[in-house]
């Protein structure tokens, strides 16, 4: 569980990067940056589920999708919605689908929980692509961006790119912070037991149901948490969201990214993020090169990127002089 | 003068047609070492199956002390104070061997709902681990990944997470298979000392060791109890010499 010194350093040299790129990048490029962060987010809650729970979902862009719509229903045409009402709405809404999906869905494992995910997310993306009051398969605009203000005076004003920027590079590493607490807590013991042997979890004591189905409720919403991100970054929610398109995307970040490792995720969120871009650019068969890339990582990089990360940095560490790569 | 801390009623569990336990009714008294023996297909790893919860039985009960655990999943007949190792190693191969016993002892916690605190400060799983640890005579390897350890090592650990949810009652299905002359003699001394604090139901095939250890001895075959008694009970019984031990002549 102990973040080896060299990958520390690199994360760190990776958050000074994206603190100061505000300063330095493109207009274009800070928001293809918050891109990347809020789907390093996203695909942080989903490592939670596969790489330390054990629990393949492929229906988690239910939960990034829906947060969005809903924030898209409280946000009036009017003008602004408050973030103290529209974000609790958002994460309480998604934290209760979570509970009732996850209800059904975590009794089952393997191939079933697969497939019962993915279905629970289509009956979702067929429900918001067949009503026309959310704008069917058009989606929906989130027109206002929420305000955040205490007493009347304004915190934050989300309207800023700068704030914005910094508001969800904050979220990123927020939560990155919080799911590493959570997972060297009693709790994370217990879901780590059950990835790696359910049943003998089960045998020394652990009700691994409840367990399991806790995890699924705290992915599931720190998914809605980005997709409530993503609605207010790109003003709109479309079905799209929630389909298993973006299920599957999420799922390559994570498993490109290094599963288990947290960091290896927002990696993965942000090469794939990145390459979708460029490789948009080179050709309109993007699609085909992406798959390349795909092929490229699964076969060269067993351990995702972050496998890459951690031998580049213990090499370094090595050549500097012998410097212990564990603490 | 010793009590009963675990009776079985008429247990019975059909796989389809075939009576893997059938009609057993059996006594299990405080502080014994009570080995069940039999020939292979006998019903005796199913029978620990359904005393250990992992297996629903088909008919019968079972009572732990005052409470009826008949419908009891694993998880529950384990907070209950019946701990059980297994046969085929059953372990988590990726954690160190400090957290393979760590997992066992956390769950003797209230509840390990407990989401911001870092589990290492809990003082007491701490103290069970270690215990567990030094029990099956593994503290030189606390920091040693499972899957990296020997298998007679590996079998010493199995031991050791049952030991470390600090079990009333142990159930171990053929604690000593697979492993050398060294490594039996050490986890029969080990054995033979926690039976001076728990009840011991064990599973074995070395008939040496069975005979060194055991107090009480059942019989299976076919899913049925052939015999059950004292050491000396077995030897005498004719129809176990008939149909386990062989004609007695040999020797």
């Amino acid at each position: 569980m102990v973040v080896p010194r060299p990958v520390l350093v690199f994360l760190l040299l990776g958050f000074a990067g994206l603190t100061v790129f505000p300063w330095v990048g493109e207009s274009f490029y800070i928001e293809l940056v918050m891109r990347m962060m809020i789907f390093g987010i996203f695909a942080m809650s989903l490592d939670l589920l596969i790489g330390f729970t054990g629990l393949v979902s492929f229906g988690h862009a239910a939960f990034f999708g829906l947060a969005g719509y809903l924030l898209a229903i409280v946000t009036p045409e009017s003008g602004p919605v408050s973030i103290w009402l529209a974000l609790p709405v958002c994460l309480l809404g998604v934290a209760l689908a979570a509970l009732v999906i996850g209800w059904f869905s975590v009794r089952t494992s393997g191939i079933y929980f697969i497939m019962i995910t993915l279905a629970f997310a289509q009956m979702l993306f067929y429900f918001f692509n067949e009503n026309s009051a959310l704008g069917g398969s058009d989606g929906i605009f989130i027109f206002y961006k929420p305000t955040i203000a205490v007493a009347g005076s304004t915190l934050l004003d989300l309207d800023s790119r700068f704030t914005f920027y910094y508001f969800v590079l904050s979220s990123l590493v927020a939560s990155y912070l919080l799911l590493r607490i959570l997972l060297s807590s009693p709790f994370g013991q217990v879901i780590r037991g059950i990835r790696a042997n359910e049943a003998r979890t089960r045998a020394l004591g652990f009700a691994t149901f409840r367990y399991k189905l806790v995890s699924f409720i705290i992915a599931g919403t720190l998914a809605g948490y980005a997709g409530f991100l993503e609605g207010v970054h790109g003003g709109i929610m479309s079905p799209a969201h929630l389909g298993w398109h973006e299920s599957g995307l999420v799922m390559m970040m994570v498993i490109l990214g290094g599963m288990g490792t947290l960091y290896g995720p927002v990696l993965g969120a942000f090469a794939m993020v990145y390459l979708q871009d460029w490789f948009q650019d080179i050709t309109e068969h993007w699609l085909l090169l992406m798959g390349g890339f795909v092929i490229a990582v699964v076969l060269f990089l067993p351990h995702g990127i972050a496998g890459l990360v951690h031998q580049i940095s213990s090499l370094l560490s090595r050549a500097k002089g012998g410097a212990p790569d564990h603490e | 003068m010793s009590e009963t801390v675990l009776t079985t009623a008429n247990l019975t569990c059909n796989f389809g047609a075939l009576n893997a336990v059938d009609s057993v009714s059996l006594e299990f008294l405080r502080g014994e070492i009570h080995a069940i023996i039999g020939p292979n297909g006998a019903g005796k790893t199913t029978l620990i199956n359904l005393l250990s919860g992992d297996l629903p039985p088909t008919a019968g009960q079972i009572h732990f002390k005052d409470k009826d655990i008949t419908r009891f999943t694993s998880d529950q007949v384990s907070r209950a104070g019946i701990g059980r190792s297994y046969q085929k190693t059953n372990i988590f191969p990726q954690f160190t061997c400090f957290e393979n016993c760590w997992t066992g002892a956390q769950s003797r916690e209230p509840s390990s709902m407990r989401f911001f605190r870092p589990a290492r400060n809990l003082t007491k799983v701490n103290e069970r681990t270690e215990k567990a640890l030094e029990l099956c005579g593994l503290t030189h390897r606390r920091g040693t990944v499972a899957s990296a350890m020997s298998y007679g090592e590996q079998r010493q650990l199995e031991i050791g997470m049952m030991l470390a949810t600090e079990p009333e009652l142990l159930l171990l299905d053929e604690p000593l298979a697979g492993m050398g002359v060294e490594e039996s003699q050490q986890v029969i001394g080990l054995l033979r000392g926690l039976a001076l604090k728990h009840t011991l139901i064990l599973i074995e095939h070395d008939m040496d060791a069975v005979f060194s250890i055991a107090e009480k001895l059942t019989v299976m075959e076919n899913g049925r109890v052939l015999e059950s008694g004292t050491v000396e009970e077995i030897r005498a019984s004719k129809a176990v010499q008939e149909a386990y031990l062989g004609d007695g002549q040999d020797e």
